[in-house]
């Protein structure tokens, strides 16, 4: 049964350093709140895991907690690279990144062989690609039955696998809807999980596509916009001036020191972190 | 020769605008169509306001049959969810849909593309210490194996189009003749390269892409400064039909005016 706990103290029970992270959503209910409160607690040498890694992503490379980054896709959707994630890789900031990379169809088979206590997935991919040679988590397999040549790749099972969802029962029950992503795959592949959503309900709404039952999830925080600037299907729309922003943000080093101190360390949860880009963003229109 | 203006006139249709009618008229009525985010959607949406109403598009974000009234800026937009057939998990896009064979068309960007519709997407340079990284794999692998054919659109310049790819993130025509079906690749591959210059085929045995049409006002000269390898042109080289009224009107439309 799912603890309904406060972010800071989920986060501070269940991530630990050196641990292998994975925050998913698939450019929807990103947990971006969770995110931020892994680096406000000064989480070091972390595992990150994520098949599209994005903006929450180059903040927390950025911060210095991450030690490698397992992922498909690293990029900020619509407007172009990560440049923290890039400076990372290119030269080095603020320090080596190791990086072990896959296509979104070998990430999803990692999970769900993860999901289903497998110790691989088996995919037809990667043949004939650089992938294969750079990535050692990519080994090719014969099928036992008609000798086709398949792809093998390790199961994925995270530490702790965090995402968001729209809505919590009084029971714990987690229920969202929308684009679904791999949100139920990361959560049954990882050894402890964190949920936050939007609300507490008596009852789950009907548009609810996706239950995750409370036994099967760790730790339930309540943060209302905690997906922002990603979406939570029914609650907000992404916030894209936030993402068009963050480019100029993220394209200096500086800078970025003086956002991350100004908006997420010196600040005291995501709601205040909220309130400050809001201020912010009705300064500038 | 057609000119990249910022804010082209009305009759005037820009490089990218021809580039994204020419890939709109390769996509038939009821295709089904596997769509990268970015140019590829804006043409699949275009086609499917056009000649292809019943044409199905499915993004990677597990949206089947999605009928967004603008392009969306990302492949996880609000909009794709709401206006889709159905909407499943990343698992079972990449699993029953796609590599089961139920894709007809997988519409790919690139960054880099070689003679042989191989492509790259991950970096500039080394792999260990790049010059520029990209985004990487995202779904293309897949795609450029299992859909059925694959169309691949990018503007033409020598540093897109190269005689060796810095990486091979997506396989093509591999290193040509039956190279591909070797690997036991079950999609045919690449069948077009739509550009801001023409239009590039396979020759059917080597599986070499030679230029097989050119845009009203391009010429050959400029597709083969634009190419990295020696390009090789059709003996049938035609020109595309120019972009109508009607064809301007929708991009714009659906692009907001933007």
């Amino acid at each position: 049964m799912a603890a309904i706990t406060s972010l800071r103290d989920a986060v501070a029970a269940n991530v630990h350093d050196g641990d292998v992270v994975a925050l998913e959503g698939f450019t929807h209910l990103i947990p971006f709140a969770a995110g931020q409160e892994i680096i406000r607690q000064g989480r070091k040498d972390l595992t990150l895991v994520r098949m599209t890694p994005d903006v929450i992503y180059d903040q927390l490379i950025g911060a210095g907690c991450a030690r490698k980054l397992i992922f498909s896709w690293g990029g900020n959707p619509g407007v172009g690279s990560l440049h923290r994630f890039r400076e990372a890789i290119e030269s080095d900031w603020p320090g080596p990144l190791e990086i072990e990379e896959h296509s979104h169809a070998g990430m999803a088979a990692r999970y769900v062989a993860g999901a289903s206590g497998l110790p691989f997935g088996v995919l037809r991919g990667y043949v004939g690609t650089d992938l294969a040679g750079h990535t050692d988590t990519i080994a090719p397999i014969v099928c036992p039955f008609t000798g086709e040549q398949l792809t093998a790749v390790p199961a994925l099972r995270p530490d702790v696998g965090i995402v968001h969802a729209q809505q919590v029962d009084r029971d714990g029950n987690v229920g969202l809807w929308g684009i679904q992503g791999v949100q139920k795959e990361v959560v049954l592949a990882s050894h402890r999980s964190i949920v936050t959503v939007e609300e507490v309900v008596g009852q789950l709404d009907p548009r609810v596509t996706v239950v995750l039952p409370g036994w099967a999830v760790s730790a339930v925080s309540v943060v209302p916009r905690g997906a922002h600037p990603s979406y939570a299907h029914g609650y907000y729309e992404r916030d894209n001036a936030y993402y068009q922003a963050w480019d100029e943000i993220a394209r200096d080093r500086q800078r970025f020191q003086g956002w991350l101190q100004e908006h997420v360390l010196s600040t005291r949860d995501f709601a205040e972190h909220l309130a400050l880009v809001q201020e912010e963003q009705g300064a500038s229109a | 020769m057609t000119v990249t203006a910022p804010h082209p006139t009305r009759t005037e249709a820009s490089t990218t605008e021809v580039m994204t009618v020419a890939a709109a008229r390769e996509l038939r009525d009821g295709v089904v169509c596997f769509v990268g985010i970015g140019t590829p959607s804006t043409a699949a949406n275009l086609a499917r306001h056009l000649h292809a109403p019943t044409a199905v598009l499915i993004y990677e974000s597990g949206t089947i049959g999605a009928k967004p009234t603008r392009p969306p800026l990302s492949i996880g937009d609000g909009e794709l969810a709401d206006t889709a057939d159905c909407v499943v998990s990343v698992p079972e896009i990449f699993t029953y849909w796609l590599q089961a064979g139920r894709v007809d068309v997988g519409f790919l960007g690139a960054a880099q593309v070689d003679r042989f519709g191989n492509i790259n997407t991950t970096v500039v340079g080394d792999y260990e210490h790049p010059k520029v990284r990209l985004p990487g794999a995202g779904g293309a692998p897949e795609i450029a194996a299992s859909a059925k054919q694959t169309f691949i659109m990018l503007k033409q310049t020598p540093r897109a189009f190269v005689e060796s790819l810095d990486f091979r993130t997506s396989v093509g025509n591999a290193e040509g003749g039956g190279s591909r079906q070797a690997l036991g690749m079950t999609g045919q591959g690449p069948t077009v390269i739509i550009t801001d210059i023409g239009i590039l085929r396979p020759e059917p045995e080597s599986g070499e892409f030679v230029l097989t049409a050119l845009h009203p006002g391009r010429t050959v000269d400029e597709a083969i400064a634009a190419t990295g390898w020696a390009l090789r042109v059709s003996p049938d080289l035609v020109t595309t039909e120019p972009v109508t009224e009607l064809e301007l009107t929708t991009l714009r439309s659906l692009s907001g005016g933007a």
